[in-house]
């Protein structure tokens, strides 16, 4: 037997959660998105109780989840940050920006450093083009960032 | 059917039914046009189109892109070309960007000669692969039953719609999207810890060698070549009706005496007959089956009905894992690989006087279930396995092969005694229905005292996913299901758990057509004629046996005369019953 644990809790409002969208198989995509909202992100034992109550094998679930970026299996760093690469970030340097994050955090996109205190991904526009290349860190916004000042702002949270 | 279409394909004119497809209608013309995700194993009623690869691609008049000719229905006065420039430059480009992303070691790969992407290759004439670029490389997964080597993966999604669609299993989706996709078990679990039942039908569907069984070859090889052991064989009934198909015989060719003759000349010591625990299984089986009849009968409520077959290990594996809240329904009886073994290696051990140590229990098997089966921890005695591994029927044409042996010039010899007798009833188990219609014949005549003068149960046989036949067993309406495909079992138990299951007794196999369709058997490629043609193989042996019913082999008969006793005996129990395990996820809430 294989066993997932799971707090009470937590289970509870999945439970409520897909008795909500009438536990149709067809609302699979509806109940993730609220699903991450309540939790965050979408680990392993989450996928196993939604598809326990939509009565879907675990592999349809963990096939949506891998298809959309949207969703995300990896928790939250206590830090999120987002540089956003729409045109006017691209083209004013936002992807050396972003690498540099890459190269001092040591994740990529999509990604939470191990102590848990960063986690990076990319957005497009946040309408601050004036500012670009932009990058939020939680709410805060720093704009026209270059690589050099990223181990400057990344110091501010430690 | 009205042909109220009219098309012409290649300057052909050809009218057919409305729904058929550019391809369908194509290959009715003769015009062979290349596919690669595309199957359609048309008895079974088993499709697979996903319009994926665009291997098929054709010229439509009047329209801009090219065309999939599997999922393309044909309209009136359309005019397609299958062979234009166009054509030929779409279908190189695409193979050639599959094949950049493909392992090269079609030399050493274990699907090499049979594999659809490398015939493709060599049908479009593929010399070098232009584009050079990143790959996708996993890691392979060994399972006790299948490789999996998702490196190899084309994304055909056969295997997914084989684990989903027909048997229900849900172990193998896909993952991710665009470059990064992948058919695989969530969260990129080992096969052995996700749902996978080891039923072998994505490996008897794959096209290339991303899903293999584990080979057990070389092990055999070795064995057969130490002087020290005693090597034993058993041979599975699918497989005498579908070995031939390895050495260019026709599909249904029955080739008993020649898979014996060559399993003689391996140097195996003796060449049995899983027949002969077929037989064995139906006199423990039937027995309880009627146990439980007549408890029923005498206003027992509690007793468990329907009782079901056990003989399959991919179905065993299917309700330990999906139905663990009716593991009481399932007969105890073990499948016949275990029960030959575990009477190889006392009672025939004994006989001989060969110590079990010494003794190496080895099956031929269409099914890949059956080598984890043989690893189970209950059919073993301190830890040596009763059956030590399972090779399946292409493994064994392959060692014919390696072996120098001439197949076809080989002349027919005959199973060993005693283990090798056997009735038609049991030549019957590797078609579906084929174990029901056993345990009726003899089940009928111990229960009534009398002789069954027509021992052809019909309505128990064909490629129907499930059939349904009802029994007067001397004024007693015996209802009975015989269920193959996992996902026709999965109705049925639904049906039970909902407590609106009609039968008294129920038969399932996991594979499409029963174990003729394991996954252990020779690659149909997508052609279920062949499938058909092997259960009609097993009838035609049956009807010519001198013995049609179990009870009425002379050996079996001897073997509880001498050494079990009566069916469901203590020592019957130890040897030929087992248990089964809750096996199922649970969600711990803390």
């Amino acid at each position: 037997m294989t066993q997932i644990s799971l707090a009470k809790c937590k289970v509870d409002q999945l439970v409520k959660l897909c008795e909500e969208f009438g536990n149709q198989e067809g609302e699979l995509i509806n109940v993730l998105h609220k699903a991450q909202e309540l939790v965050g992100y979408l680990p392993r034992e989450v996928q196993e109780v939604i598809a326990r109550q939509l009565n879907i094998p675990v592999s349809k679930v963990y096939g949506v989840v891998t298809f959309y970026s949207f969703f995300t299996m990896t928790p939250k760093g206590e830090h999120p940050i987002s540089v956003c690469m729409g045109t006017a970030c691209y083209v004013r340097g936002a992807e050396k920006v972003l690498d540099e994050f890459k190269r001092v955090l040591k994740i990529n996109v999509g990604e939470t450093t191990p102590d848990g205190k960063f986690s990076l991904t990319s957005l497009r526009c946040v309408g601050a083009c004036g500012l670009a290349p932009v990058v939020l860190i939680g709410e805060k916004v720093y704009g026209r960032v270059t690589p050099g000042e990223v181990e400057k702002i990344l110091k501010e949270f430690n | 059917m009205e042909n109220n279409i009219t098309l012409k394909i290649d300057n052909r004119e050809i009218s057919v039914p409305k729904g058929t497809t550019i391809l369908e209608a194509a290959r009715e013309l003769g015009i062979d046009i290349p596919t690669l995700c595309y199957m359609n194993l048309k008895d079974l009623c088993i499709k697979n189109a996903p319009a994926s690869c665009r291997i098929c691609v054709v010229e439509v008049e009047g329209r801009k892109n090219l065309a999939p000719s599997c999922a393309t229905r044909c309209e009136n006065n359309m005019v397609v070309r299958t062979n234009t420039m166009r054509v030929l430059n779409a279908r190189r480009v695409v193979l050639e960007l599959m094949l950049s992303d493909h392992p090269s070691d079609c030399l050493v790969c274990a699907k090499s000669g049979n594999c659809e992407l490398q015939d493709t290759a060599i049908k479009l004439g593929i010399r070098e692969i232009p584009f050079a670029g990143e790959k996708s490389e996993f890691k392979v997964d060994l399972s006790p039953s299948i490789r999996r080597d998702a490196s190899k993966c084309i994304y055909c999604r056969r295997c997914e719609m084989m684990c989903n669609d027909v048997q229900t299993v849900g172990a193998l989706g896909a993952v991710n999207r665009g470059f990064s996709s992948v058919v695989m078990p969530a969260f990129d679990e080992a096969l052995i810890d996700s749902e996978c039942t080891f039923c072998g039908q994505c490996v008897a569907v794959c096209p290339v060698g991303a899903l293999t069984e584990l080979s057990h070859t070389n092990r055999l090889i070795n064995d057969l070549a130490n002087p020290s052991k005693t090597v034993i064989v058993q041979t599975a009934p699918a497989v005498r009706a579908a070995l031939g198909e390895e050495f260019g015989l026709p599909a249904g060719t029955s080739v008993t005496g020649k898979m014996v003759a060559a399993l003689r000349q391996l140097g195996f010591a003796k060449v049995f007959d899983t027949d002969f625990a077929a037989d064995l299984t139906i006199m423990e089986e039937g027995t309880e089956l009627l146990g439980r009849l007549n408890a029923f009968l005498n206003g027992d409520k509690e007793v468990k009905l329907p009782i079901i077959t056990s003989c399959c290990p991919g179905w065993v594996n299917f309700f330990e894992k999906q139905f663990p809240d009716l593991l009481d329904r399932p007969s105890s009886a073990r499948s016949p690989q275990q029960m030959f073994g575990a009477i190889a290696k006392t009672y025939w051990a004994e006989k001989m006087g060969i110590k079990r140590e010494d003794l190496i229990v080895v099956s031929v098997m269409p099914c890949l279930a059956k080598k984890f089966e043989s690893e189970r921890d209950e059919f073993k005695t301190n830890g040596d396995p009763d059956v030590n591994y399972s090779i399946s029927t292409r493994e064994l044409a392959a060692l014919i092969k390696e072996t120098n042996i001439n197949f076809m010039q080989l002349p027919d010899e005959d199973f060993d005694a005693p283990l090798g007798e056997s009735t038609g009833a049991a030549v019957i188990f590797g078609a579906s229905g084929g174990v029901m219609e056993a345990a009726l014949r003899t089940a009928y005549e111990i229960q009534t005292g009398k002789t069954l003068e027509n021992v052809d149960f019909e309505g128990v046989r064909g490629i129907e996913n499930l059939k349904e036949a009802t029994i007067d067993v001397d004024g007693f309406e015996l209802k009975v299901a015989v269920a193959h495909s996992l996902g026709t079992a999965r109705k049925l138990m639904n049906e039970l758990r909902a407590g609106t299951c009609k039968y008294h007794a129920i038969e399932v196999m996991a594979c499409p057509g029963g174990c003729i369709g394991g996954g252990g058997q020779p690659f149909h490629h997508g052609d279920s004629a062949r499938i058909k043609a092997r259960a009609k193989a097993l009838y035609t042996e049956d009807a010519e046996k001198s013995f049609r019913k179990s009870h009425e082999n002379p050996y079996i008969v001897s073997l509880y005369e001498e050494f079990l006793g009566k069916p469901m005996s203590e020592r019957a129990h130890h040897l030929l019953h087992t248990c089964y395990f809750n096996r199922g996820k649970e969600i711990i809430e803390q």
